[in-house]
C-alpha cells in the first residue's frame, strides 16, 4: 500500500553483515551514473577518431598561439580545480565546513574560467575562422561537427557540474548537506576533468597545424 | 546514513601532500603530451604514446583523487573492467578497417 511496507523486508532480507561494497547508496549511484557517461563519451571519442582517420582531408587547425596554449591552459586549470576539489572533500570528511566551502569555489572559479576561455575560442572559431558543423574554409566538414559536438557536451558537463557544486556549497556551508554529499559531487569533477583527459590529447594535439 | 554506515566512513584516506605530488605528476604529465605534439613521428606512434599517458593520467585521477584506491575491491571491478572491455569492443570492430584507411591515404 504505501512505501513503509518495503522497509521491514528489507530488514529482514538483509539482516546484518557488512554493506558488500561499503558506500552508501548516493556514491554508488553516482559511480553508476560516471559509468555509463563514459562510455557516452568513449563513443563519440573512438567514432571522432574512426573519422579523424578514415578522412584523407581532414585539416589540421590548431596553432601553437592560440589554440594549443589556451587548451593547455585548460588543461591546467581543470587539474587545479580537480585538486581543490578533492582537498574540499578531505575538509568535509574532518568536518571543517568552512574551508571545504572555500574550496569547493575555488573549484567552481576553476570551471568557470575553463567555460570562459573555451567560449572565447568558441566565439574565435566560428566569427573569425567561420568554423560551423556543416562548414570549414579548410576540409571535412566532420572536423567541425566533431569538434562543436564533443567540446560542447563537455562544457555543458563543466557547466552543470559548476551549478551542481554551488548547490552543494550552499548546502554544506548551511549544514543541510553531509560530507558525503560533498564526495559524490566531487566524483562528478573529477570524472569532467577524466573526460578531459582524453579530449585534449584527441582533438587539439593530434590536431595541430603542421610547421 | 546507518551508524554501520557511518563507521565505514569515518575513515579519512590521503593527505594534502599526496594530492599535491599526484597534481604534480598530472601536470608534468600533460606537459609532456603537449611536447609529444610538435615532435615528429607516425600518426600510430603518437597517438599511443599520448594515449598511453592519458590512460596513466587517468589511473591517477581514479585512484588518488576519485579514492577508488582506498575503496572495496567490489567498487573497482564493477567500474573499471566495464568500461574497458566496452571501449575493447568498440575498438576491436573499428580499427582494423582504420589501419585500412591509413594504408589507403598517399603521405
Amino acid at each position: 500500500m504505501n512505501h513503509t511496507e518495503t522497509e521491514p523486508i528489507a530488514e529482514i532480507t538483509w539482516a546484518g553483515g557488512p554493506s558488500p561494497l561499503a558506500v552508501n547508496k548516493k556514491k554508488l549511484g553516482m559511480w553508476l551514473f560516471l559509468l555509463s557517461d563514459s562510455i557516452t563519451f568513449s563513443c563519440l571519442l573512438i567514432g571522432y577518431s574512426y573519422v579523424r582517420i578514415a578522412s584523407p582531408d581532414w585539416p589540421r587547425p590548431f596553432e601553437f598561439y592560440p589554440a594549443i596554449v589556451k587548451a593547455t591552459l585548460m588543461t591546467l586549470i581543470l587539474l587545479t580545480s580537480s585538486l581543490t576539489m578533492v582537498l574540499a572533500v578531505h575538509a568535509a570528511h574532518k568536518n571543517n565546513r568552512a574551508r571545504a566551502v572555500k574550496y569547493i569555489l575555488f573549484t567552481m572559479l576553476g570551471g568557470i574560467l575553463f567555460d570562459i576561455i573555451h567560449i572565447s575560442e568558441w566565439v574565435n572559431l566560428i566569427l573569425n575562422e567561420h568554423v560551423t558543423p556543416f562548414h570549414n574554409p579548410w576540409g571535412s566538414p566532420l572536423l567541425g561537427g566533431s569538434f562543436f559536438g564533443i567540446t560542447g557536451l563537455h562544457m555543458l558537463h563543466v557547466t552543470i557540474g559548476v551549478i551542481y557544486l554551488g548547490v552543494i556549497a550552499w548546502g554544506f556551508g548551511k549544514k543541510k548537506f553531509a560530507a558525503e554529499d560533498v564526495e559524490v559531487s566531487g566524483l562528478y569533477w573529477h570524472f569532467v576533468d577524466l573526460v578531459w583527459m582524453f579530449v585534449f590529447p584527441l582533438i587539439y594535439l593530434i590536431n595541430v597545424a603542421p610547421k | 546514513m546507518s551508524a554501520r554506515e557511518e563507521a565505514l566512513e569515518h575513515e579519512v584516506p590521503g593527505t594534502t601532500k599526496l594530492f599535491l605530488w599526484v597534481w604534480v605528476a598530472l601536470l608534468i604529465m600533460t606537459g609532456l603530451e603537449t611536447f609529444l605534439a610538435y615532435e615528429d613521428m607516425a600518426l600510430l606512434i603518437m597517438l599511443t604514446l599520448l594515449m598511453g599517458l592519458s590512460v596513466i593520467k587517468t589511473g591517477f585521477i581514479l585512484s588518488y583523487f576519485m579514492h577508488l584506491r582506498f575503496e572495496r575491491m567490489g567498487l573497482f571491478l564493477i567500474v573499471v573492467p566495464v568500461v574497458v572491455f566496452v571501449v575493447c569492443t568498440i575498438l576491436i570492430v573499428l580499427y582494423p578497417d582504420s589501419i585500412r584507411m591509413i594504408h589507403m591515404q598517399a603521405r
